[in-house]
């Protein structure tokens, strides 16, 4: 077999898994009870590695955060100093089998949702979303948001799952992309679903009253609740796909705000980075250009799973993100399709009469239409200290892409 | 700088849409900063902090509530007033980003995959690129018309043995021309369909044989291209073969024409072979034969096993065999009436000057180059050459005349980072006038080539050279012979008829073939050759 | 079965345009079908990583 029909054989069988994929949210637990080798005094963080050294603003002001609400530091400027010696293990989270969003920092008693491929077997983490601690804001008030989660709306959540015997998320994401929804910036639809499904169950499952009232409260006014949930789907769906001999699919688009970096199935273990890109998009008031950071966060793991960018044309609603209209929304969807290996028969888009949104992008076809990827996202500050400050579309830097055709070549060419 | 406030009571607007609102607003002159947001009492807060509200004084945004929209716009005092005055209408705009037409896929998969309607991918990028998308054509199951130059044989043998694995044929490279039922492809001419179909190397070959049937009353069934090396050994006329059976099967062809140059020694084998078995009748043309390498191997017309082979030595007899074969009529004119020639070229030659006793042949059309050379040898006569005929010398600069000299302009070294001379006439015009200089020039042998890809007028970009020239040449006390044809129809966009009025008017001496031209060329040299002599 | 390239002559071809327009927009306005790709060069016009997808693609 030619090293052309071992590929097309490997991504076909990439796509399989992907596709077959099956994922349920079966739990929502403590991040040191359930993330294999997440070690006492260690943060795990969004995109390639990283040092505290080389790290950008928000993700420090989020690691910072960290060790506050992990009680390792009495302050900032302790924490920074922990960091700055080395005191404090950064792993990134796709070592673990887990999506982080932004600053993506997990620690072992921050919660996560836990989410089983029943394809498979296999399963994948990722925390809440919240606008302030991920975006390295780690005042008092960001980390009581990360403590409400911890002590009162996390195990609320795991509590009512683990009685439903888990939600199936393939139908719900299904629906909610029917709704306008990208399972990326835009998962109005399947919070709302998410928080319809448990609610009668919160209500039962013998919490105490404030506990359950104030869950539903969150659960039901989220718009960003999702998000959480479609990262670590896509998470699951993924971690299959990787170590697939040959294949060119990529596994994992992850970003720390430093540089952006992809991971190949074909290539498992390795990174292949370039500089995180600049946001195109719109800023929350009072925030100007020159205080954006550059590109941060697990979350384009949606995009490899075909959700995202490759659903843009199903969610025209969040388009004015980039000034654009709804034929550039489908624009994007074609973009992904033109690179990736196929189309899912589940992930539908009315708009572009039902047809399957892509999936599985290929390095090969990245490189020769000379077209990277879309992926939607939010904009963090570049200083520490700051929340959310808006949104927009991003583009991941070519460099990522050549360098692993280069390094797949030098593999495989024999 | 001011800050006002403007509220909706009781107005949703979706966040995102009033980012970007807000962004349009503040892009206007005179403004510093503006945002629209509902106004829950986070966003107020934000507001506040930014000094809107006027320190709590403002009375409608302080009872605002998350059923309200705010905007609130900062500036100078007029801007932010007229965009207050104004507010619904900023609210109720779109995005006002212009209706972007539906993308164009970046590469033949996506572009398959889209429209698994396609059938025939027509390629002209640079040669480098050109036999990759011809191989990903062929992968996605397309025909290729590959009109790109500087396809190695390797690449040309690999696409076209790819090609009929798949049963797919590859039409070049270095092609042109082709008709497919009545779609005309590249520099096809407005011909009519009839029953002849044609299969060549295509280039302006294919063009001045269609042309020549259209104007004698016939048509083209279809037009197949082949690339200008199909037949030799190294390829062996796969994409000629290939589309001999296409042709042979096609129910509106009812002759076949195959134009080539001569073919390598085991390809011309395995032609013959292939054209005895053809049950239509067929004509051979092949340009540039060495005189005695047509009539093997037997006489023409050769009674095949199911049609009749006619061997023809230049496109005009082609035209005539075909015609004749067909029973059509009118074929008369292509056959020269050597009197007549004779007569005219005396007349020519009376009028130039001693010193004048050169033709110089600046061709747009590289097989007219060829078919010119192939007709001067066939009379004994040599001329120089960048692309010459087996027995013609090799032009030492291509870039300088040398004697009687034809030059292709189409070559590659002229048209590298250049239009083609079909295209844009500056580069035969930068030649002309270098030719209209040399006092030895006597005459000037012309081609131009109409069609819908073509320049829009071909004759008018080189006529100020040619009148140039010609009023050099009487300055000098002599006159300058131009001749020319023109390769088109009346239905071609530039109009045959306009284009032959405006070369006649100029005194241009233009024949209804470049054949007949050429033939017309050789009667004036063979003139001056025996001027010399009685001089 | 007719042969595909006895479908091409029999059949109106529908035009995959790879490179100069111009080739299409004549087409185009005789009636056919067209498809215009945007072609650029591919990997971005670098002939090491062109050559790779030679290979690989």
């Amino acid at each position: 077999m030619s090293l052309k029909e071992r590929i097309n054989a490997a991504n076909e069988e990439a796509l399989r898994r992907i596709v077959a994929a099956d994922p349920v949210l079966v739990d929502v637990a403590p991040a040191g009870d359930v993330i294999p080798g997440l070690e006492d005094r260690m943060i795990l963080h969004s995109g390639p590695p990283v040092t505290w050294e080389r790290m950008c603003g928000a993700q420090r002001g989020a690691v910072i955060g960290m060790c506050l609400f992990e009680g390792w530091a009495q302050d900032p400027a302790a924490a920074a100093r922990m960091l700055a010696a080395g005191e404090i293990a950064l792993e990134p989270n796709h070592h673990h089998g887990t999506v982080g969003p932004m600053a993506g920092t997990i620690t072992r008693n921050m919660w996560v949702w836990v989410v089983e491929n029943r394809a498979f077997g296999n399963r994948a983490f990722c925390r809440q979303v919240e606008s302030f601690q991920q975006f390295g804001d780690h005042s008092p008030d960001a980390l009581a948001g990360l403590e409400k989660w911890r002590d009162t709306w996390g195990p609320a959540l795991g509590t009512a799952v683990r009685k439903m015997g888990g939600v199936p998320l393939k139908q719900l994401v299904a629906r909610a992309l029917l709704m306008g929804d990208e399972m990326h910036n835009r998962v109005v639809a399947s919070s709302s679903l998410f928080a319809n499904a448990v609610a009668p169950h919160l209500v039962v499952c013998g919490l105490p009253t404030e506990q359950v009232v104030s869950t539903l409260f969150y659960a039901g006014n989220h718009p960003f609740l999702f998000l959480g949930l479609s990262m670590a789907a896509a998470k699951a769906s993924m971690d299959p796909v990787r170590g697939v001999e040959a294949s060119t699919v990529v596994t994992a688009m992850a970003r720390n705000g430093t540089e952006f970096g992809i991971q190949v199935s074909g290539l498992e273990g390795e990174w292949f980075t370039a500089p995180a890109p600049r946001v195109q998009g719109l800023l929350l008031p009072g925030w100007k250009e020159e205080d954006a950071g550059l590109d941060m966060g697990d979350s384009a793991i949606t995009e490899t799973v075909g959700w995202g960018g490759a659903a843009l044309g199903g969610a025209p609603g969040i388009l004015s993100f980039t000034g654009g209209t709804a034929e550039q929304a489908l624009a994007f969807s074609r973009d992904m399709r033109g690179i990736s290996t196929g189309l899912s028969p589940d992930y539908l888009m009315p708009a572009l009469n039902f047809e399957g949104t892509a999936v599985g992008i290929d390095i090969r076809k990245v490189v020769h239409a000379n077209l990277v990827p879309v992926i939607d996202t939010a904009i963090a500050h570049r200083e520490p200290g700051h929340g959310i400050i808006g949104g927009g579309i991003v583009r991941p830097p070519m460099e990522c892409f050549t360098k692993a055709l280069a390094r797949f070549a030098e593999k495989y060419q024999g | 700088m001011v800050r006002t406030t403007v509220i909706r009571k009781n107005r949703y607007l979706d966040s995102v849409f009033l980012m970007q609102v807000a962004r349009r607003i503040a892009g206007q002159p005179g403004l510093r900063d503006a945002s629209a947001l509902m106004a829950t009492e986070a966003n107020r807060k934000v507001l506040a902090s930014l000094g809107y509200g006027d320190g709590g004084r403002d009375a409608d945004f302080a009872t605002a509530g998350p059923n309200d929209l705010v905007l609130a716009i900062e500036g100078e005092a007029a801007a932010v007033a007229a965009i207050a005055a104004d507010a619904d209408a900023w609210l109720a705009r779109g995005s006002g980003a212009a209706s972007m037409a539906a993308r164009e896929p970046r590469t033949i998969p996506e572009a398959v995959a889209g429209r698994p309607d396609c059938t025939l991918a027509v390629i002209s990028v640079p040669g480098e690129h050109a036999a990759r998308e011809a191989r990903l054509a062929l992968e996605a199951g397309l025909h290729v018309f590959l009109f790109s130059s500087n396809v190695s044989v390797e690449d040309e043998l690999a696409l076209k043995t790819e090609a009929r694995r798949r049963g797919l044929l590859v039409m070049g490279p270095d092609c042109g021309t082709a008709y497919l039922g009545g779609a005309g492809i590249g520099f096809a001419n407005a011909v009519r369909p009839g029953s002849i179909g044609i299969i060549g190397p295509s280039g302006t070959g294919m063009q001045e044989f269609a042309c020549l049937v259209h104007r004698f009353g016939a048509g083209i069934s279809h037009g197949i291209g082949t690339g200008s090396r199909d037949l030799s050994d190294a390829i062996g006329g796969i994409s000629t073969m290939m589309g001999l059976d296409a042709l042979e099967a096609d129910p509106a062809t009812r002759l076949i024409a195959v134009i080539s140059k001569p073919p390598g020694e085991a390809t011309t084998a395995r032609l013959w072979e292939r054209l005895r078995r053809c049950a239509k009748p067929v004509v051979l043309c092949l340009l540039g034969a060495e005189p005695g390498a047509i009539e093997a191997p037997g006489a023409s017309p050769l009674a095949g096993a199911e049609g009749t082979i006619h061997v023809a030595a230049t496109l005009d007899e082609a035209v005539c065999l075909a015609l004749e074969e067909l029973g059509l009529p009118g074929s008369a004119q292509l056959r020269p009436d050597g009197e007549a020639l004779r007569r005219q070229a005396a007349f020519a030659t009376g009028q130039l000057a001693p010193e004048q006793r050169h033709i110089r042949g600046l061709f747009a059309g590289g097989t007219l180059c060829y078919q010119s050379q192939a007709i001067f040898r066939r009379a004994g006569l040599a001329v120089c050459s960048n692309a010459p005929l087996s027995g013609m010398r090799q032009l030492p600069d291509p870039w300088v005349s040398l004697g009687d000299s034809f030059v292709d302009l189409g070559a590659g070294l002229f048209v590298e980072g250049r239009p083609h001379p079909m295209i844009d006439a500056s580069l035969r015009r930068e030649r002309l006038e270098q030719e209209g200089q040399d006092p030895s020039v006597a005459v000037l042998l012309l081609d131009f080539i109409l069609g819908a890809m073509s320049s829009g007028d071909p004759v008018g970009g080189l006529l100020e050279a040619i009148l140039g020239a010609q009023h050099a040449a009487i300055r000098k006390g002599g006159r300058l012979c131009v001749v020319a044809s023109v390769c088109g129809t009346e239905d071609d966009p530039q109009g045959l008829q306009n284009q032959t009025r405006a070369l006649e008017e100029a005194g241009v001496l233009v024949f209804p073939s470049h054949a007949l031209a050429a033939a017309f060329c050789v009667e004036v040299m063979l003139q001056l050759r025996n001027r010399k002599e009685v001089h | 079965m007719p042969t595909k390239v006895e479908n091409l002559l029999q059949q109106r071809p529908v035009f995959l345009i790879v490179g100069v327009r111009g080739f299409g927009e004549s087409l185009r306005d005789a009636g056919h079908q067209v498809v215009f790709l945007d072609w650029s060069p591919p990997a971005g016009g670098d002939p090491k990583l062109a050559a790779l997808l030679d290979d690989l693609l």
